[in-house]
């Protein structure tokens, strides 16, 4: 057992870490905000041609680099504590993933290539659907970066599906959404042929893809917590800095004690997928519940800090607040995590 | 990254978990499950000479002073085992998780050989004499005199909440030696032996009706010029090497207990239902969480390449010290109406059952070793660089 991270995996944190601090703004982000699509192209383009980032989950075959859950979190992380306006989640960890792991040879040569290097989008979708005639039928309304989509992966009566976004029957329609960073489509699907891949168990992307959004939270609560220490560390008010303020040092102490045992979550649960461990599933819920909460906190802590103008719209503190609710919210809130943790905790020790 | 195991660490895992399970099953059997620090010392005293005759005692110590030279996987994954078979609370845990180490790290060859066997076989068992009535948190204030004489410290002063100094032979305290210097100067610590004339203890009685706690009055008590460790003077760094201790390995032993507590909080909630009410329920979730992620993050502080940093380590007390004290309510909140009454004993006693006496014990855990307040202090200034608290100047 060895918790450092492996010199790899420390080159592709220190390539990240440099690479979005360049390549991502907050003028960059408020500019994928605005454009309707809600996707940081330049950003999207860069992290695919320059840092083939977008062939993660992508076997070597296929073009891909094949990475593990601790490679993802670390990413995710990075892209999380800059807001990086991107369909990561949906079309890297959690499509791509679904069909590197479940589809079948063709399926594989026809989307893997183009999703590894970031020429198709992929996105999902776990409810809203049902079979009828062998084809897909039904809506879901919260579908990420559906809007920019090539293909759904599609959920229905226990078996994943694939459906090209321009299939005959399949209507996207963009949403107004909280986050705008990580905009939502409502998806339509009238009698659509679509093809099963064929040796996907949903269950098996779940615990990653949970992991990815407690990484992702895990950054923005970080960098929440870094922006707001620079901030109380240069206003003054009363005569002094505003962080020599027991009640605001103490506020600021909690958030890196929550934030420290949210770092702990992610590491344990991508290290335990990687692993294959028992507890992958337990560790999963517990790091989507407990980084979303965290996440949740210090965004909200990093509007009250910065006192007024951190509810403005010019400053990015509603940025981050947005996007942790928006964590919070997609695949399972906390309350539900933490009900399926009550499901898988066991009995206590016996001597037999 | 790697958190699955090698075959050497799943043939050690085999054989601890076969050991324990052979002695806590057999004979041992009446301390399995204990949770009590100060629950049938003589058994644990002989359970901890057991420990160190297999050579289970002090595993991450060098073999030559009684361990095993083990590595971090080895020492977790006893950890587990020595919890899931139902451990007692290590009576010695003072003296083989934080004086042992700090004898390893700062001790002269002889104090080496003299000092570390006894604690690897359970013959001496140690406290410790940080704070005093006039320094809690704040061990800058220390007051305790050391002065040498004809080759022996004579030492004056009073300790208090000294944990299980009744049932220890030898104290570890950190005392003023250099007349009229502040803070965390003049400072030395010393290795003393408890029984002596020149020693008096005193149990205090606690919000539990138990003395784990005690004052410990020095009164021209002596020890030889040489049982110190390090330099005269330079204690403060002795003493915060020790707390670093405090924070390390020592954090897992500390996690048995707290998983046999929450084990106990869950049999309850089975036991009277209360494990479908959806509020409990959540709790209980959030309960498990906390102890998982405390386990990670106590790894995380060993590894010291994993990037654990600062951050892990600073925020360790605030953070199990929560933790227990929100278990604590919660058991209250599963045991209902039945939390206020304890099963009469022939002496009339005031003993509460396991669940009542952790939700009071906890009350101490947000205290002792650095108030919530204080840790929170720390975190702010060495963690985050905030502003330093104004220092009072009051001359006492």
């Amino acid at each position: 057992m060895r918790l450092a991270f492996s010199d790899d995996q420390v080159a592709v944190r220190d390539a990240v870490q440099a690479f979005l601090a360049e390549a991502v703004s907050s003028e960059s982000t408020r500019t994928a905000m605005a454009d309707g699509s809600g996707v940081d192209w330049p950003l999207w383009r860069a992290m695919a041609r320059d840092l083939g980032l977008t062939g993660l989950a992508v076997p070597e075959a296929f073009g891909g680099s094949e990475l593990g859950a601790v490679e993802t979190a670390i990413i995710s992380e990075t892209l999380g504590a800059h807001l990086g306006a991107v369909p990561w989640l949906a079309s890297t960890v959690i499509a791509t993933k679904a069909i590197s792991l479940g589809g079948s040879d063709t399926q594989g040569a026809e989307w893997l290539p183009r999703l590894a290097e970031g020429s198709a989008i992929a996105t999902f979708a776990t409810e809203g659907f049902e079979i009828r005639n062998g084809r897909l039928t039904g809506s879901t309304p919260f579908v990420p970066h559906g809007n920019v989509a090539d293909l759904i992966v599609a959920c229905a009566d226990d078996q994943t599906f694939l459906v090209p976004t321009d299939a005959v029957g399949c209507t996207i329609t963009a949403q107004t959404t909280l986050d705008q960073t990580r905009p939502l489509a409502l998806v339509t699907l009238s009698d659509v042929e679509a093809a099963p891949l064929p040796a996907l168990d949903w269950c098996d992307i779940e615990p990653l893809a949970w992991t990815a959004i407690a990484a992702d939270s895990l950054g923005g609560a970080q960098a929440c917590l870094d922006r707001t220490v620079a901030h109380v560390k240069e206003r003054i008010q009363f005569g002094r800095t505003i962080g020599s303020f027991q009640a605001v040092k103490h506020r600021l102490a909690d958030m890196l004690v929550a934030i420290e045992q949210a770092r702990s979550a992610v590491y344990w649960a991508a290290g335990e997928i990687d692993a294959g461990g028992p507890d992958a599933r337990l560790a999963s819920h517990a790091a989507k519940s407990f980084a979303c909460d965290t996440y949740a906190d210090c965004a909200g802590h990093a509007i009250q800090l910065h006192g007024g103008i951190g509810f403005t719209w010019e400053h990015d503190a509603h940025l981050f607040f947005k996007r942790a609710r928006g964590n919070m919210s997609l695949m399972g809130a906390p309350v539900w995590h933490r009900e399926q943790i009550a499901r898988l905790m066991p009995l206590e020790v016996a001597c037999d | 990254m790697r958190l699955s195991y090698t075959d050497s660490e799943r043939a050690f895992r085999t054989e601890a978990a076969d050991w324990l399970r052979s002695e806590l099953c057999g004979e041992f059997a009446d301390v399995r499950g204990l949770t009590s620090r100060v629950g049938a010392p003589e058994r644990r005293l002989e359970w901890e000479k057991r420990l160190g005759e297999a050579r289970w005692s002090v595993i991450g110590w060098p073999a030559e002073y009684g361990g095993r030279d083990a590595t971090m996987a080895e020492r977790v994954i006893f950890a587990e085992e020595y919890a899931g078979a139902g451990g007692p609370p290590r009576i010695n845990h003072v003296g083989v998780e934080l004086l042992g180490p700090t004898v390893i790290a700062y001790g002269t060859a002889a104090q080496k050989a003299r000092f570390l066997p006894p604690i690897a076989t359970g013959g001496s068992i140690w406290c410790q004499g940080y704070s005093e009535p006039g320094a809690g948190s704040d061990l800058g204030a220390v007051r305790t005199r050391a002065q040498l004489d004809n080759g022996e410290w004579i030492i004056d002063g009073q300790k208090v909440w000294t944990s299980l100094a009744q049932f220890s032979g030898w104290a570890f305290i950190l005392a003023r030696s250099e007349p009229g210097s502040v803070g965390r100067n003049g400072l030395t610590f010393l290795l003393v032996p408890l029984d002596q004339a020149g020693v008096s203890i005193r149990p205090i009685r606690q919000i539990t009706g138990d003395a784990e706690f005690n004052e410990l009055f020095l009164d021209g008590a002596r020890t030889d010029q040489g049982d110190i460790l390090g330099a005269p003077g330079e204690g403060w760094d002795v003493a915060m090497a020790l707390l670093g201790f405090e924070r390390g390995v020592s954090t897992l032993g500390q996690q048995m207990a707290f998983r046999n507590e929450l084990d106990a909080v869950i049999a309850a909630a089975r036991a009277n239902g209360s494990a479908q009410d959806p509020l409990i329920r959540q709790r209980l979730a959030q309960a498990e969480i906390g102890l998982r992620l405390m386990r990670f993050g106590a790894l995380r502080m060993l590894d010291q390449e994993g990037g654990a940093g600062t951050g892990a380590a600073i925020t360790y007390k605030i953070q199990w010290a929560s933790w227990r004290r929100s278990l604590g309510e919660l058991a209250m909140d599963v045991l209902g109406q039945a939390g206020q009454v304890a099963p009469a004993l022939p002496d009339g006693d005031y003993a509460m059952p396991i669940l009542t006496d952790l939700f009071l014990n906890a009350r101490a855990d947000t205290i002792y070793g650095g108030t919530n307040q204080i840790q929170r202090n720390l975190i702010a200034e060495r963690g985050l660089g905030l502003p330093r608290e104004l220092r009072g100047d009051l001359k006492g």
